[in-house]
């Protein structure tokens, strides 16, 4: 019997070198996994100059720099470099923390192209995020260093429960700070995210408002600052193509080498990802039972198998699946069609009564990590 | 920014950057987190863009590479439609 014959890939695109777990916030909405403070073994800068030539080979183009706060390696400007001279255009996603006039000056002469700066919470009040002046300074001069170095602006904030009412004044100042392009990316409910989503669910008039007010901006702003609106996929009653399709663009590089097809693919159970200390990025890009698994259509089961739209979403993403139906081959059960969508439009319909007592906010810190990832008596 | 003109000397805009890449056997245009794949007649179009020649140079080179004239309108009308997205830029 033959076996069906997977299609032959394309590049991966997009490299998301994820330098390090370590990082200076706590932000209650990381999509870093909950484990992240049993993972200390992190790559040596020689590692990551061969991953940059193997992926710069297989003709990945785009580079995301990324964390924890990638700052935190002090062997990125010699990163940053390698990347340059392969032809990479990089991308250094940062929460500003540890960005100074020097270190901004090193990194545009090592060829960095481009800095997108984070708004998180710096507190461990959310409810001070907007008002809480050390942050604002601190986001204000990053601002200001990333325009004097020429850098296209780009900011990113990540929207939640706790602050999307405030989107008017979070668009405002992304709009003073002289930002090109910002983008407000709801909240996508994995890893801490999950952990916390009770406290992080809006509800669909928040949303609804915070839409509104989003167009509102753009009509007022024009081709000033573009604004991309990220919808969350639990309040749509459809799947998105995670990830632009498993191993078809994206391929992730974690901390200690694990090579992903996204970031948060280690939670799926019974499957193994290749580490670049013992595999090719080649070998893991096209031959890892990890990277093959779920590529294309041909291991969905119903209702996806025969859906009209399977084509399109590719069934939607396998780690929430896992999270929400516990079946990794599942549909995502943000789609309207999965059998599990009542759980979903349960955790919306949760959103929208009042809080009495609400859980506290687990923070992302190491011990929390620990204590969450704690093996089962 | 005021439409293209024979005078007019584009270049490639901020944060933009043209190359080829092997692996896709094309011109990309790369951009933040981004990447506009190039059909031929763009790519050609774009690596003269280095803010040096002006469009009627550009015009002339290409009627002279792919042995045709009347290359400008359609030239032009790309220039203008690459300047909205900022691909381009010029004074």
């Amino acid at each position: 019997m033959n076996a069906p014959v997977a299609h032959r890939p394309g590049p991966p695109l997009w490299l998301l070198a994820e330098l390090t777990y370590r990082c200076p916030l706590h932000c209650v909405f990381c999509y870093n996994p909950v484990d992240f403070a049993r993972q200390e073994d992190e790559l040596s800068t020689d590692d990551w100059l061969r991953v940059l030539r193997e992926g710069r080979e297989l003709g990945a183009v785009q580079l995301g720099l990324s964390g924890g706060e990638p700052l935190l390696r002090d062997d990125l400007e010699i990163i940053v470099a390698e990347a340059r001279r392969l032809g990479y255009y990089s991308n250094l996603l940062t929460s500003g923390v540890g960005l100074t006039a020097a270190r901004a000056a090193t990194l545009k002469e090592a060829g960095l192209d481009h800095v997108q700066l984070s708004f998180q919470d710096s507190t461990r009040e959310m409810n001070d995020f907007l008002s809480h002046t050390k942050t604002f300074e601190l986001k204000n001069k990053v601002a200001k260093l990333i325009k004097d170095q020429g850098w296209p602006m780009v900011m990113n904030v990540v929207i939640h429960r706790l602050n999307i009412d405030h989107i008017d004044r979070i668009i405002g100042m992304a709009h003073e700070m002289g930002a090109e392009y910002l983008e407000l990316a709801n909240t996508q409910y994995y890893s801490w995210a999950y952990v916390n989503r009770e406290q992080l669910l809006p509800t669909h008039e928040q949303l609804r408002h915070a839409e509104a007010v989003t167009d509102a901006w753009r009509a007022k702003l024009g081709d000033a600052m573009r604004l991309f609106f990220v919808a969350p996929d639990y309040h749509e009653g459809k799947a998105k193509r995670c990830v632009n399709g498993w191993g078809s663009t994206f391929m992730t590089i974690a901390p200690d080498g694990g090579v992903l097809p996204c970031h948060t693919a280690r939670m799926l159970p019974g499957l193994s990802f290749p580490n670049v200390r013992e595999t090719s990025l080649r070998a893991a890009w096209f031959d890892s039972e990890g990277f093959n698994r779920y590529r294309g259509t041909g291991w969905m089961k119903e209702p996806c198998a025969s859906c009209a739209h399977k084509e399109e979403d590719l069934g939607g993403c396998r780690c929430q699946a896992y999270m929400l139906a516990h079946d990794a081959e599942a549909a995502d059960p943000v789609c309207r069609f999965s059998p599990q969508h009542a759980l979903v439009q349960a955790a919306v319909a949760e959103a929208a009564r009042p809080k009495v007592a609400e859980h506290p906010l687990v923070f992302r810190d190491p011990v929390n990590s620990r204590r969450l990832s704690e093996p089962s008596a | 920014m005021n439409p293209p003109t024979p005078g007019t000397v584009p270049r490639i805009g901020a944060g933009f950057r043209l190359q080829w890449e092997p692996a896709q056997d094309c011109h990309v245009l790369l951009y933040p987190e981004g990447m506009v794949k190039l059909n031929g007649s763009a790519g050609e179009i774009l690596k003269r863009c280095d803010g040096q020649r002006d469009v009627a140079a550009i015009v002339a080179e290409l009627e002279a590479a792919f042995s045709t004239t009347g290359l400008e309108p359609d030239v032009l009308a790309f220039l203008k439609m690459a300047g909205q997205q900022r691909w381009l830029a010029w004074a």
